[in-house]
């Protein structure tokens, strides 16, 4: 009776709501928006305009990691003399940074360099930005390609592989047994470097290495810990174990150097140096590498300034300084790799503070 | 008192909260676009009504079921989990026009399940709410884990963020006043609405009129559910993006909104004008507040102390009046 009227109001509206149409499935509908594409040409000898006001927007404000990376990009904007602004969620939600681009529209600033959340969530908005003359530069975590300028990839999946490769050749003196200890076994990023680091395997070079096996600690740290114990006894020649995760290199380290394996078996990986600093100094990871945050965020401004100059535009091949760090060209698909990752040792760990 | 028996006028018009919420929405509209700059532009009233939306959506039937003295915390949850289930089906190539309303089949199922519950089993809509707030956000991760999903139909994806014309006003306004209008009439002008008014002043009574309350309550966590389940086929074609965390947090919004609009937490007062302009309230004080670099903190702290104080404001008023009664008939 009348508490169906509710009831049928409601389902009315609805199908006001979504009335006509014969039938859209995923297979004949085209997917996301169209660009606005810049028709202006780069002048990569314009002057370095001053005072651009470029925004931050990282995936979640108070996070270590992502507060080095901007703080890498306010040094770049200082020396730039720019504007340096920071804003952004509290969560790391998908759908949450879409009202900080919205009000960065609405502030008129030059640049957005953003670590989206969500590549697909944060498009539109980014497009308006776009068509309201904004350069949206992505960095860390990449936007949808057609919804931002120039993309900061913090290192290549071909460039970590071959580092974890370089380091275990190394710190097994050149020829012995290895083994890794991983995230998941459905890890993407793990994976993809393991399969990098099997083709160098492959190379003559590193003939002498041999892979006794691929462990997975699930980013656990206490199940990496009985991982690395269980490798160790299971092969006794082990001279190294190479975790390309941050939970597994800092597990495995810590078991090896509070067991009788110090000394005698190496870790090595990717790691953050304030996790890692001890070990380095007791020698159970003598190195270990990871892109460096703060270069990010630095390069990640240095190409904002450049596109708002309009040095570049984003296409393929074009260059641009990026102070300190020297040159870069850009890539296919705005793409922008920072560089080799960083080797961290007992010489230089105590310059970083991540 | 000199005044016997009459209470002074300032006070009751302060007891009429939600009339009090309007005015203060319209002052602080005014002054925002005065001084807060590039507020009052038409770009900035898009975003801000389509930040707007989906809490105005959820805030409708939201305000029926704390009428009626219950919650429903789960909304967001069920927001998500509609999402996910949207795209997962969309990505297993169902057509969108039979998920979409199959979504709010969906919500209005979640919801059935909170009121079964609720009346059925007698449960308090707190403890409840909070376990399928749970629930159903986890089940949302079981569907689409970590995954996004994205490519829906442009025809789609560009209505939903679209504005009426390219002018300021977005054209999900439209559906959004249609709604508003029929859960208003049906609130303030129906029998259905009388019997919720009832059911929250007090159930016994309610029930000695005759009005099934248990059932009254059970349909409104259904709406509460579908709509939920509307508004999250909404959310993912504005994000382009169907995600188990969509909308993570929205409760809190919606239930902030509501109260603040004048909706006493106990149940049996307040009006959907009122609620519509808590919504508007709290949209605007947020928006404004972040295009003068507020902080996430600073923000927080406001939309807390609004809560607080929109809770504690009509308590004072009444305990003020009671007393001042009692004074004037002694």
């Amino acid at each position: 009776m009348t508490r169906r009227l509710l009831a049928g109001a409601v389902s009315a509206a609805l199908v006001v709501t979504l009335a006509a149409c014969g039938g859209t499935t995923k297979n004949d509908s085209s997917s996301s928006g169209a660009a606005p594409q810049s028709t202006a040409q780069a002048d990569p000898n314009a002057a370095s305009k001053q005072g651009v006001k470029m925004a931050f927007l990282p995936k979640q404000l108070n996070n270590p990691y992502s507060d080095i990376e901007v703080g890498g990009g306010k040094v770049a904007l200082d020396e730039l003399k720019g504007e340096y602004k920071l804003v952004g969620p509290n969560d790391a939600s998908a759908s949450s940074q879409v009202s900080y681009i919205n009000t960065l529209i609405q502030q008129q600033q030059d640049v957005i360099g953003i670590a989206a959340n969500d590549p697909n969530a944060v498009c539109p908005s980014l497009n308006q930005a776009r068509s309201a003359g904004i350069k949206v530069v992505a960095f860390d975590s990449d936007a949808a390609k057609d919804c931002r300028d120039v993309f900061i990839n913090q290192a290549t999946t071909q460039g970590i592989g071959e580092q974890l490769v370089k380091m275990a050749s190394e710190l097994a003196g050149g020829s012995g047994e290895i083994a890794i200890l991983s995230a998941t076994p459905n890890a993407t990023n793990q994976n993809a470097w393991i399969d990098v680091v099997k083709q160098e395997l492959a190379k003559p070079e590193y003939a002498g290495l041999k892979l006794d096996k691929i462990a997975y600690g699930n980013d656990d740290d206490q199940k990496s810990f009985q991982e690395a114990q269980g490798l160790l006894q299971s092969f006794p020649n082990l001279k190294v174990i190479v975790s390309p995760t941050t939970v597994g290199i800092a597990a495995a380290a810590r078991y090896i150097s509070s067991s009788s394996y110090k000394g005698r078996v190496a870790v090595t990986g990717l790691g953050t140096p304030n996790q890692m600093r001890e070990y380095v100094k007791d020698g159970t990871a003598k190195e270990f590498a990871l892109w460096n945050p703060a270069d990010i965020g630095y390069l990640a401004a240095y190409a904002g300034v450049a596109l708002a100059s309009g040095q570049i535009t984003g296409a393929e091949g074009q260059k641009f300084k990026a102070g300190k760090l020297g040159e870069y060209t850009i890539g296919a698909g705005g793409e922008i790799v920072l560089g080799p990752p960083t080797v961290f040792d007992s010489k230089n760990i105590d310059q970083y503070n991540f | 008192m000199s005044d016997k028996g009459t209470r002074p006028a300032w006070l009751s018009r302060l007891a009429s909260w939600d009339a009090a919420v309007i005015v203060i929405t319209v002052v602080v509209l005014v002054i925002a676009s005065g001084t807060v700059e590039n507020f009052g532009t038409s770009r900035n009233f898009t975003f801000l009504l389509l930040d707007l939306l989906p809490i105005a959506l959820v805030a409708l039937p939201m305000t029926f079921v704390i009428v009626t003295g219950e919650i429903d915390l789960s909304v967001a949850s069920t927001l998500g989990l509609t999402s996910a289930v949207m795209g997962d089906l969309w990505d297993k190539g169902m057509t969108i026009e039979s998920i979409m309303p199959l979504c709010v089949v969906l919500g209005a199922v979640l919801g059935a399940l909170n009121g079964f519950f609720v009346t059925v089993l007698k449960l308090p809509s707190l403890a409840v709410t909070i376990g399928t707030l749970a629930l159903y956000r986890g089940l949302a991760f079981v569907v689409l884990g970590d995954n996004a999903v994205a490519d829906f139909p442009r025809a789609y994806t560009t209505w939903v963020t679209g504005t009426i014309g390219g002018g300021p006003i977005p054209n999900l306004l439209i559906p959004l006043v249609v709604l508003a209008l029929v859960f208003g009439l049906v609130l303030h002008a129906t029998p259905v609405g009388r019997a919720v008014f009832a059911a929250g002043a007090g159930e016994q009574a309610a029930r000695f009129a005759g009005i099934r309350v248990g059932r009254l309550k059970f349909w409104l966590y259904v709406v509460s559910g579908a709509v939920a389940g509307l508004a999250g086929v909404l959310w993912t074609l504005r994000y382009s993006s169907a995600r188990a965390d969509n909308g993570s947090g929205l409760e809190l919004a919606v239930v902030a909104a509501v109260l603040l609009g004048g909706v006493s937490i106990f149940g049996g007062k307040g009006t959907l004008p009122g609620v519509l302009a808590g919504v508007v309230l709290l949209g605007t004080l947020q928006n404004a507040l972040r295009l003068q670099d507020v902080s996430n903190e600073a923000l927080n702290i406001v939309t807390g102390a609004l809560l607080i104080i929109s809770v504690l404001l009509p308590n004072i008023v009444t305990r003020t009046r009671a007393h001042l009664g009692r004074r004037a008939t002694t």
